[in-house]
């Protein structure tokens, strides 16, 4: 729909503008020879507000020729031909109202034969009038466009900042952090050297951390290694509670996955399955290859009672949306609870580091 | 209570953290550290047993978290909350913890927490039970219900729960054809559970909305409901329109 009946205050405004043209045509064709004062407005007011409407249906072939991209030849045949077509179907229109006048007011008869000779005026009045309204829909289109740029803008660079913010609370956890400190601070008075080692544990972990988030895409050697560095870690703070089992297929380690991907899943597993059982339990972590897709599960027992074992899905949510960016649907997510037994189930497509660009 | 004496327990999952209490502990002889549990579990049997007057308290722990096992225990002795997480800090305020150490901590912190913990000691407590119960942030629900008998403590998950029953200074939870009993008004359970879930049919009861199989009449004007294990529960009249209000919403 044409943009001026979207709001009925611009649509006021624009015929407001009719009403200079309106007086400037009473003026040109009153006259001894020409019509009354009468006679013009009766005439003018009916046929001005007939080709202001005219005059919008502009906006289609402006939005259909766009200024940038069009020919100047095109441009100026379309709308020269439009404005002459026009232009002489108005003045017919003021010819055929000047012959209806008089059946209605016996006062204005012999108007048609008066006004035959301003036929002229009113065809290059139609035909400036609709040259007008052409520029006036092109300034108008490119006011959109302007805007819907800059609305897109925005909407890019808010979508940018959000994913950093993800990507750097998706990194580490602070509460991991603060555990962490309080067990070196805890290990300082009497195994020194175990403080000091985990001191350095830790270091690893945030620099690899640092290192592999910032790139597109790290491999699953790498992602490895970093789990690995992180469960040492947890293993200090939670000790023979926390046992790991490995069995990562060695035609996989190659693989091309996002950074930190994999991480969340295991803090996951601890955090909300092995932190909340007395005895601990056992995360199991697997890769194996079938034909172009490799399928990662992580695996953890949890307690059914407990409340945080639910509260799983933002962390997940995350995961799945990573996913969805990179790969489409060449990415599957699955979680299976089972029993006391929480499955997470990633299968990503071995080949996907070609397709970017 | 005496004041020279004190009977301490230790509650947290991680052995560090056990062990660095101890530590700092280990300067104050006037302190006897009564036990040391790993879960929510261990601390309501050895607090219960032991009644130590002070208890430093974790809050993420298995099996029941550091509020739930304040609100079986109850607030009749000095509580140190000891969390990473800050986040918990203003609820336990609500509960009179004295204290609340974030890890990691210091051994001057620490020592500021025991001093908080003796003045405590030498003063009055606040009323147990309804604290812990109303410390809730106010968005959220009873997701579990839990209750001590004796040294034993039963998780209700909220669907599990039949009906309520009030009784004097105590509620009955039914759930799965037994019954518990726990030191609660039915006002603060009734505010603490989720209004679309659970309603209040009468004055001493409150009813589980997915348990209900019929409502019918009784006598004039009185009515009860039917759960759908064949309880009958009677519903007083502004209970029954409560009822009706409700059963029309949700169809």
């Amino acid at each position: 729909m044409h943009p001026l009946f979207a709001r009925p205050r611009n649509l006021g405004l624009y015929l407001l503008a009719w009403v200079p043209v309106v007086l400037m045509l009473i003026h040109s064709m009153h006259g001894p020879e020409g019509l009354t004062r009468l006679e013009a407005l009766a005439l003018t007011v009916p046929l001005c507000l007939v080709y202001a409407f005219v005059c919008l249906a502009a906006w289609y072939p402006c939005r259909a020729t766009p200024l940038e991209t069009s020919g100047f030849l095109k441009l100026l045949l379309t709308h020269l031909t439009a404005a002459a077509v026009l232009g002489a179907y108005w003045s017919y229109q003021a010819k055929e109202i000047a012959i209806a006048l008089p059946h209605l007011w016996p006062r204005f008869a012999g108007m048609d034969q008066r006004l035959a000779k301003y036929y002229a005026l009113l065809w290059i009045t139609g035909v400036l009038l609709y040259v007008m309204s052409v520029t006036f829909h092109y300034v108008l289109l490119a006011e959109q466009n302007a805007r819907e740029a800059q609305a897109r803008a925005l909407e890019a660079r808010v979508l940018a900042r959000d994913a950093e913010l993800k990507a750097l609370r998706a990194q580490v956890n602070p509460h991991f952090l603060f555990n962490c400190l309080h067990s070196i601070s805890a290990l300082t008075a009497t195994h020194a050297g175990k403080a000091r080692e985990m001191c350095i544990l830790l270091a690893d972990f945030l620099r690899a951390t640092l290192r592999l988030g910032g790139k597109e895409t790290i491999t699953l050697a790498e992602e490895l290694a970093l789990i690995r560095g992180y469960l040492a870690i947890e293993k200090v703070r939670l000790g023979a509670r926390l046992r790991m089992e490995e069995d990562v297929k060695n035609d996989t380690t190659g693989l091309q996955l996002p950074p930190l991907l994999l991480q969340p899943l295991i803090e996951n597993a601890i955090r909300h399955g092995i932190a909340n059982l007395p005895e601990g339990g056992v995360i199991r972590l697997s890769a194996e290859r079938n034909h172009d897709a490799v399928t990662i599960s992580v695996e953890n027992s949890f307690d059914p009672e407990s409340p945080s074992a639910l509260k799983t899905g933002l962390g997940l949510e995350n995961i799945r949306q990573r996913l969805n960016k990179r790969y489409g649907r060449d990415a599957q997510i699955s979680l299976v609870t089972e029993g006391d037994c929480f499955l997470v189930k990633l299968q990503l497509p071995l080949r996907s580091a070609e397709a970017e660009i | 209570m005496t004041a020279e004496r004190i009977r301490a327990v230790i509650v947290d999952d991680e052995e560090l953290a056990r062990q660095m209490l101890r530590e700092f502990l280990s300067t104050h002889p006037e302190i006897e550290i009564a036990a040391e549990c790993a879960n929510g579990f261990e601390a309501v049997k050895a607090v219960t047993e032991l009644e130590p007057n002070l208890v430093f308290l974790d809050i993420q722990m298995p099996k029941l978290n550091g509020f739930e096992v304040l609100e079986l225990i109850g607030t009749d002795r000095a509580i140190v909350f000891v969390t990473a997480y800050d986040e918990f800090a203003i609820r336990a305020f609500d509960v009179h913890a004295v204290d609340y150490l974030l890890k990691p901590f210091n051994a001057e912190r620490f020592e500021t927490a025991l001093l908080r913990a003796k003045q405590r000691l030498g003063g009055t407590f606040p009323a147990p039970v309804e604290l812990a119960s109303s410390a809730r942030p106010p968005a959220e629900f009873l997701e579990r219900i839990v209750v001590r008998d004796g040294t034993r403590v039963h998780i209700i998950p909220i669907a599990r729960l039949d009906y309520a029953e009030a009784q004097d200074d105590y509620v009955a939870l039914c759930s799965e054809g037994r019954k518990h009993l726990k030191q609660q008004t039915i006002s603060s359970l009734e505010a603490a559970l989720d209004p679309g879930r659970f309603l209040r049919i009468h004055r001493s009861y409150i009813v589980n909305l997915e348990r209900v199989t019929k409502i019918e009449p009784y006598s004039k004007d009185n009515y009860v409901v039917v759960l759908n294990n064949g309880t009958q529960l009677p519903v007083s009249r502004s209970g029954y329109a409560r009822l009706r209000a409700m059963l029309e919403q949700r169809s």
